[in-house]
């Protein structure tokens, strides 16, 4: 069992805590994910890696509420366990093998979406703690979506946020500060775009026109995450791709977006349902044509 | 009343109905009670050669056990097989007897070979049944040895180097140990909770320690738990786990799946549990591409999740991977074999879901490389199934994350771990494997075989080097 440390509620739907796994800890970098089971008879949930401490041997996971396993997740509480804790999987992200001196002459742009600003965090501390501030743009939808900004802010070169609806930061999407910044004159050699599917695409589309190379974390379906089962698969470049073994990072100008956002829905219809009774629990009474309740 | 016994001929072991188990999880066979074993140990003239033993990878003392069911000493018959198998209730089921102990049998000649394997199973199953354990070591020799993988292989290593006295750690990647027995084979063709479960329970009584969520070669690399944690050695089983794919078009298309992903949808995570939180297709129509045992799996799997099924295999029946048995029971639940067919694409609908595979009819032609009549495609024969969900199962290959990260270990170019047969011995100092992740997929009984050489050779090491 992965005993939990720390609980804190930064959204009304998005959820931090710190886990005790040692061997994660001990290993993992920027880029690589984890998988969780919250109970014994729980599925298995691949999630981003927010922080990492060696020292104490615990990972800080960030999760949204999206389905039956994280809205039973949610409810633990400090000195609550994971049953499964399983890490770290994937490649670390590319530049944790680069030179360090040529690290430093290259201007990188962080671009951050609503939940997906968990796994871009580590990137930009990474990077900080070797001497390069990054630039990050952080959005959402509002105010209450943008999640980790005094972490953020504190590691980063230049903060910008975005929502869509202007209740905070400028008013817009991230696609839109991106081109503020490049036409105020800002180069970037590199852009590392992480959030929704449809954000990431947008994102690929703008920088492939500004010619800035640009790396996306995927997340699609996956079971065991260390390339046994193939659900994870990605075409990139023209080639199928394992976004748990070969990723989850990939050329985001290369990636086939209309493939992966398919594939995210093989399950919706079933994840849906078991959504809807897990949610209302005891009271469920049908409506999620599963179960015969409401015949 | 006394069951009478034909001696050339088996004594029947009782199945569950073909339509009743067509819709459900539970075992297939039912296996011998004491009075069906006994009658069929009867049948066993005891050779004093035993051509079954050279049948059998892992030499069980097979008329020694056959003679004490004779006799209604099943615990001792059981102690006879644990000398030999670490997992003989699984084995019992899932070995491929007919090409290998019943083959070599003397009565087969002229009659029905005796059912080692069901005699087997049932000395296994007395045993779990009336608590019986093997005995651990006497004593501990001090020395640590970690196993990568806790399926066939690396279970029968860990089990051999427990009884001569090591302090045996797996290290299993998935939540749950066991490997292809959890994740890969049905629960009707081998009961996860009742026999599984148990076999492992027998391994841990025997004091190997067992350390689930560990992915070696991420978690953890064989080098540190050589120079951190302190172990004396490494045996690799870590199996065949790499899905292939045909490289067709469609294959993305929301509706195809790994036979890997189907299989531990079901099996491992117990998809087939309408309670289950893991989701999992159930199609109307469904083609499960390859004909080996674990195409026959994901076929029964299917079918009894409510889809007409379709095997669909390039080559004719004769050619078919798969154990008799297997594709015996397959046919009687209603499985439809379209053969010598091949998929050249898969069709989807708007929104990119499975809506139908394109296939060519094949006919045999000259032998190739393996012996076997090579498939060719017959002109104009395409043709469209009618299908919204496809399984590929046309095999697997190791997985490279140890191979990769393991500096020294050298694989061939199937990226199989190169190995002696004889002890497991790698390229790199310490390091033994065997199973899958040497030979490629194969059975579970010859994972156990290199289980065992693999514990011998780092027995030999250890007492040599440390």
């Amino acid at each position: 069992m992965y005993k939990i440390t720390k609980v804190e509620q930064l959204t009304e739907t998005i959820y931090l805590m710190d886990v005790v796994a040692p061997r994660v800890a001990n290993k993992c970098l920027p880029g690589q994910f984890v998988i969780v089971r919250g109970s014994e008879d729980g599925e298995r949930i691949p999630l981003t890696i927010c922080d990492y401490s060696r020292e104490d041997g615990t990972i800080t996971i960030v999760f949204q509420v999206v389905g039956a396993a994280t809205e039973m997740m949610k409810n633990k509480k400090v000195g609550d366990s994971f049953a499964d804790f399983v890490g770290p999987l994937g490649c670390p992200s590319e530049f944790c093998k680069e030179d360090i001196e040529e690290l430093k002459k290259k201007k990188i742009l962080f671009v951050a979406g609503g939940v997906g600003t968990a796994p871009v965090y580590p990137q930009v501390k990474w990077l900080h703690e070797h001497g390069i501030d990054a630039d990050v743009i952080v959005g959402g939808r509002n105010k209450s979506l943008i999640i980790l900004e005094d972490k953020m802010k504190k590691v980063a070169g230049n903060l910008y946020i975005t929502t869509d609806d202007g209740s905070y930061g400028s008013k817009g999407v991230v696609t839109n500060e991106i081109q503020k910044l490049v036409d105020a004159g800002n180069k970037y050699d590199v852009c590392v775009a992480i959030g929704p599917m449809i954000m990431m695409k947008f994102v690929c589309k703008l920088t492939k026109e500004l010619e800035i190379p640009t790396v996306v974390s995927l997340n699609p379906i996956m079971v065991d995450g260390t390339g046994m089962c193939g659900a994870c698969r990605v075409t990139v470049g023209g080639e199928v791709k394992f976004a748990c073994v070969d990723g989850p990072e990939f050329d985001g100008h290369k990636v086939n977006f209309e493939e992966a956002m398919q594939r995210q829905q093989l399950y919706k219809t079933a994840e849906g349902r078991a959504f809807l009774a897990a949610k209302e629990g005891d009271t469920h009474h049908g409506g999620c044509g599963n179960c015969g309740g409401d015949k | 009343m006394a069951i009478e016994v034909d001696v050339w001929k088996r004594v029947p072991v009782r199945e569950q109905e073909p339509q009743v188990r067509a819709k459900n999880f539970e075992e297939v066979c039912y296996g011998y009670n004491e009075e069906e074993a006994m009658a069929e140990a009867s049948r066993c003239i005891g050779c004093k050669n035993a051509p079954c033993m050279n049948g059998c990878p892992v030499s069980i003392n097979i008329p020694g056990f056959i003679a004490q069911v004779k006799e209604g000493n099943f615990a001792e018959a059981f102690k006879i097989i644990s000398e030999s198998s670490a997992l003989p209730a699984v084995c019992g089921r899932v070995c491929p007897q007919e090409t290998q102990c019943e083959q070599k049998c003397i009565r087969g000649i002229k009659g029905e070979a005796i059912s080692i394997g069901k005699l087997e199973r049932f000395v296994a199953d007395w045993a779990r049944e009336n608590g019986i354990k093997p005995e651990p070591a006497k004593e501990m020799n001090g020395h640590k040895v970690a196993v990568i993988g806790s399926g066939p292989s690396g279970v029968t290593a860990a089990g051999d180097l427990a009884k001569m006295g090591y302090d045996v750690t797996i290290f299993e990647a998935l939540h749950q140990p066991g490997g292809v027995l959890v994740y890969g084979i049905p629960e009707f063709r081998l009961p996860k909770e009742k026999v599984v479960a148990k076999e492992i329970e027998n391994i841990k009584s025997l004091g190997v320690k067992i350390e689930t969520n560990v992915v070696v070669g991420k978690s953890v690399t064989i080098d540190s738990l050589l120079e951190d944690e302190g172990f004396d050695a490494v045996f690799i089983g870590s199996g065949a786990g790499l899905p292939k794919f045909m490289g067709i078009p469609g294959e993305n298309a929301n509706g195809v799946f790994s036979a890997n992903e189907y299989l531990t949808r079901s099996n491992l995570m117990k998809a087939f549990d309408e309670n289950s939180n893991t989701p999992i297709m159930r199609g109307k129509k469904v083609a499960v591409v390859g004909g080996g045992n674990v195409a026959m799996d994901a076929a029964r799997t299917a079918l009894r999740l409510g889809a007409e099924t379709h095997i669909v295999y390039r080559r004719s029946e004769e050619e078919l991977p798969a154990r008799v048995e297997e594709v015996h029971h397959a046919k009687e639940e209603g499985i439809i074999f379209d053969l010598l067919t091949n998929p050249t694409e898969i069709l989807e609908d708007e929104n990119g879901w499975v809506c139908g595979m394109k296939c060519v009819k094949m006919e045999l032609g000259e032998p190739d490389a393996s012996g076997r009549r090579r498939p060719v495609e017959i002109p104009d024969s395409e043709f469209t199934m009618d299908v919204d969900t496809v399984i590929m199962s046309l095999g697997t290959s190791p997985n490279p994350l140890i191979s990769s990260t393991t500096e020294g270990l050298e694989t061939n170019k199937w990226k199989c771990i190169i190995a002696e047969e004889s002890n497991g011995q790698t390229t790199k100092e310490g390091v033994y494997a065997g199973g899958d992740a040497v030979t490629g997929a194969a059975t579970v009984i010859l994972a156990m075989e290199a289980g065992r050489a693999g514990a011998k050779g780092i027995d030999e090491y250890i007492k040599n080097n440390k």
